[in-house]
């Protein structure tokens, strides 16, 4: 069946230079992952443990304001605290108390880590081990850092992820294998792949996160996990070290990339060449005729990725062969190079591929460039925009359902939106 | 440590950038990891500015520490001036980098650049935004401010202090104040931190006396410039009718000049505004007020003074001016609520059951929640604080924007007393919004309200005839009477409440 992939000859990018940048970095530190998360797993609460800095970044991620009281908080540090580290875990004890008394309902609480917590020490994964002794069976407490000085913007899910994997169940050897999708998606991007793998007979298939972490499903030696998202690297490594095993395969963004992934799970689990084909093939029409559509707007339109979320390769892949638009430059704060290789070697060869930021050195090339169309933070959007570059937001390729056969086109839209609007416009 | 779902006030660098983005010429070294990037969003999304505020960040990662932090703060310095080329750099440290203690004033200056270097410690374990951006004005002012050279006599002629980036109008307000201290012919000498370059600063004792417009922001600036340039400065913050005479009357006596008949009350349309007929419906609404200092107590003098409301309740985050908010909430008879825990003031809001908020978008939501009307008067600030159209809060122009933007989230007074009338008459349900809102405020059920009030109703219960005969007194005045008879059982010790129990009350609370 692999037939479904035309890969092209040559190697893609894969030995293509990579511009190496190691100055100021505009991007989120990985607290803002708790803007999706706290969603995601609904009865999950998550503590950071750290400044007004912190707190005052979640809520500006968030959307400025909150509209309901949300799942996350902030345990801000305050000089007493900096006074004696015994004192602050007794404080921290308290304000967990009084977080669990005013929310009965969270089973699992996470203490995230920041900047502040780490120069100073605070053994959050001891204290978590103590809390979660204190409040067990009720509530378990896990721990992991979103801080700025060690995480990246989606890095913080994978942190949060990675941190869930020893508690996952175990599965003995022997089993019947099971497919692990790993990487929080929409739950309406998760209704459809569970249909989809059963269509092709593929049924005890599981998601993580869960949508509540009572459900958290098992792993071991027979599970195979497909990633759903690029920015996963210690999420697998903690997967791998219990037993499962990693299938390599682009991202499933656009109808190729959800393709390839999809037929890396069939192609695992001895799925027939015909139920496969059966099973995506009317969806596999609709993305492509949706996407026809879109390529229309889009073709030929240069785009120059920002470094952000780690979603820039897979996306850089899906809009030069899908859309046919033209890569100026794609910016990654990470190259991991084990889980992009698939991407790498679809990504056309002269692609110029950047690694970490110096931001006020790539946007000089942005503005020598003139693309019609840069993906960037939001702290770049507007004045980009004053400058007439035309931008979409990065944080709303994490916020939008982007994945899978029936979400192409919305991808594609993402895109083809800023630009039809500036066509419209005429003042 | 403390527990905190949301914010008021961000962290004080956030203030410093406030500043320096709302001035020219000045360059922000901030030393902090990568994630603190997100505070330009905050400049470039809510007030849509056209520009990155002109701050370069260390980002600083966990490898770098412990080695060269110092370093990398040098060679971000270095870089940023050649880049830039500003008039002077502000360094400093945000929460994280004040941790590590590298002492970014020292390192600046090791530089020698061949521009001032002003550094700014803002201790992020204690202190808040609006400190933050007053410290670093004020040190700003501190470091350029020359004596006078202007020689006396000519024309009078003032500073106007306190307006910056992220302000709640500032951009309008200082049009608004310019346009009235010039006709009063006091010219406008500088005008800071917005707009004002670091050569502008030096000539600040060049005006005779200061117009503290937001002394959140300003006064700590001016009583600076006052105990060592003896210039004095104004005391009342313009906003409202009332508070607009006062400031008049006390810029005329410090430029001695006098007042010209144009400036008189009859410059707004809000006192007519409030005598018409239509507005009677307005008197004695219960209203509650929070926000910044500044704003809430003259938010207090307009809805009593100006508007004839009653005044139910104020507070304010900014812990700073408490003293001034409490000796205004004297004034009204209520306690004031000083608190940064929007749970209290939500707690706060939904015992005292006001019939309009006036607050920050952090009420707005818990007005909407509780189904009150709500009008927004003070920072922290949202995208729909930066309206397209020309909007101040103060002078007369602001009084009359204050009594639309106060009154449009109110049923209109015709519209009030026909709803009255006709309450019966299932197109006026009394639960209807006000009709040029559309569906947008809908009124919570009676019973979330108590759900989220439980311990007044725990041990009261209304009888159905009760609970059916309050069901009939118009919505507006419905929380004031079950309120009133709750208590009035309580009191007398009634378990349950009767539609006598009710009427007893309404007689009592009449006398
Ligand atoms: S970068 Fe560090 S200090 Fe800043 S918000 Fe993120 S965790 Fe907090």
């Amino acid at each position: 069946m692999s037939a479904t992939l035309q890969v092209p000859t040559g190697t893609g990018c894969l030995d293509a230079p990579v511009l190496r940048e190691r100055g100021q970095r505009e991007v989120f530190c990985g607290l803002t992952g708790i803007v999706w998360l706290h969603r995601k797993i609904q009865d999950a609460f998550f503590l950071v443990v750290g400044s007004r800095t912190c707190a005052h970044l979640i809520q500006s991620a968030a959307g400025v304001m909150i509209f309901a009281e949300p799942r996350f908080a902030t345990a801000i540090i305050d000089e007493r605290d900096l006074a004696g580290l015994a004192d602050a875990n007794d404080e921290l004890d308290r304000v967990v108390a009084q977080l669990l008394a005013r929310r009965p309902e969270i089973k699992l609480l996470f203490l995230v880590g920041s900047c502040p917590s780490e120069v100073i020490k605070l053994d959050l994964s001891r204290a978590a081990e103590r809390l979660s002794q204190t409040h067990m069976p009720d509530v378990r407490v896990l721990n992991y850092s979103g801080s700025g000085i060690e995480t990246t913007f989606t890095q913080g899910e994978d942190a949060c992820l990675a941190a869930l994997v020893p508690i996952m169940p175990r599965i003995a050897a022997g089993a019947q294998p099971s497919l692990l999708v790993v990487g929080a998606l929409a739950e309406v991007v998760e209704d459809q792949f569970r249909r989809m793998f059963a269509a092709m007979g593929i049924e005890r298939v599981s998601f993580l996160p869960p949508r509540r972490s009572v459900d958290l499903p098992g792993v071991g030696p027979d599970t195979v996990m497909l990633l759903a998202q690029p920015f996963l690297a210690d999420t697998a490594r903690a997967l791998e070290a219990r037993g499962a095993t990693h299938l390599s395969a682009p991202f499933p963004l656009g109808e190729e990339g959800t393709t390839a992934w999809l037929h890396a799970a069939a192609e695992s689990f001895g799925v027939p060449a015909a139920r496969f084909a059966m099973a995506t093939d009317p969806s596999r029409q609709r993305a492509s005729a949706a996407l026809a559509v879109a390529q229309k707007k889009l073709a030929g339109k240069r785009i120059f990725f920002f470094p952000d979320s780690q979603l820039e390769l897979p996306l850089a892949r899906f809009v030069s062969r899908e859309l046919g638009m033209k890569l100026v430059e794609v910016g990654t704060p990470y190259l991991h190079r084990d889980h992009m290789t698939p991407e790498l070697a679809l990504l056309p060869q002269s692609t110029f591929l950047s690694e970490g930021q110096d931001v006020d050195r790539q946007l000089d090339r942005c503005r020598a460039a003139r693309p019609d169309i840069a993906v960037c933070g939001l702290g770049l959007a507007n004045p980009l925009e004053a400058e007439g570059i035309t931008t979409k937001w990065s944080i709303e390729l994490l916020f939008t359902p982007i994945q899978g056969y029936n979400q192409a086109s919305d991808l594609a839209e993402l895109f083809a939106r800023p630009l039809l609007r500036r066509t419209k416009l005429a003042v | 440590m403390q527990l905190t779902l949301w914010t008021y006030e961000g962290p004080p660098h956030v203030g410093a950038m406030r500043v320096v983005t709302a001035m020219r010429g000045v360059h922000y070294v901030l030393h902090a990891p990568q994630g603190d990037t997100y505070a330009d969003l905050l400049f470039t999304m809510i007030e849509r500015r056209a520009a990155r505020p002109p701050v370069t960040y260390t980002t600083f990662q966990a490898r770098d520490l412990g080695g060269d932090t110092a370093e990398l703060f040098k060679s971000a310095a270095r870089d940023a001036y050649e880049r830039f080329r500003p008039q002077a750099l502000l360094v400093g440290a945000s929460c994280t980098a004040e941790l590590i203690q590298d002492d970014p004033g020292g390192l600046a200056r090791a530089l020698n650049l061949p521009v001032p270097v002003v550094a700014v410690e803002l201790p992020a374990y204690q202190k808040k935004e609006n400190w933050g951006a007053a410290e670093t004005f004020y040190q700003l002012v501190r470091a350029f401010a020359k004596p006078r050279t202007r020689p006396a006599g000519g024309r009078p002629s003032c500073n106007i202090l306190g307006p910056c980036a992220l302000g709640f109008r500032h951009r309008d307000d200082v049009r608004e104040i310019t346009k009235l201290l010039g006709a009063l012919g006091v010219d406008v000498n500088v005008t800071a931190p917005e707009g004002a370059a670091p050569a502008d600063m030096t000539r600040l004792a060049d005006a005779d006396f200061n117009v503290v417009l937001y002394p959140e922001i300003g006064m700590q600036a001016a009583s600076w410039l006052q105990r060592n340039f003896q210039l004095p400065y104004t005391k009342t913050v313009p906003i409202g009718v009332g508070a607009t005479q006062d400031f008049i009357a006390e810029v005329a006596a410090l430029a001695g000049v006098a007042v010209p008949d144009s400036l008189s009350a009859a410059g707004s349309n809000l006192p007519w505004y409030s005598r018409s007929v239509d507005s009677t419906y307005l008197t004695n609404k219960r209203v509650f007020i929070f926000g910044d200092a500044t704003h809430v107590v003259a938010a207090a003098r307009i809805a009593s003074e100006e508007m004839g409301f009653e005044v139910v309740g104020l507070g304010t985050y900014s812990r700073e001016f408490a003293r001034e908010v409490r000796d205004a909430a004297k004034r009204y008879g209520v306690d004031a609520l000083i608190t940064d825990d929007y749970l209290d003031v939500e707690s706060r809001v939904t015992e005292l059951r006001p019939e309009l908020v006036l607050g920050t978008q952090m009420e707005r939501n818990i007005a909407k929640r509780l189904g009150i009307p709500c009008a927004v008067i003070s920072a922290p600030v949202h995208v729909q604080d930066f309206p397209a159209r020309y909007s101040p809060q103060m002078g007369y122009e602001g009084a009359n924007v204050l009594f639309d933007s106060w009154v449009h989230p109110l049923m209109m007074g015709l519209e009030e007393h026909l709803i009255t009338m006709f309450r019966e008459d299932f197109e006026f349900s009394a639960d209807a919004a006000p009709s040029h809102l559309g569906g947008a405020v809908k009124k919570l059920p009676e019973t979330i309200l108590q759900a989220a009030n439980p311990a007044k109703d725990t041990e009261r219960r209304w009888s159905a005839e009760a609970e059916a005969e309050l069901g009939k007194i118009p919505f507006f005045v419905r929380g004031k009477a079950r309120r009133n008879t709750e208590s009035f059982a309580q009191e007398r010790g009634l378990a349950t409440i009767t539609i006598d129990t009710l009427y007893d009350a309404k007689a009592h609370y009449a006398r």
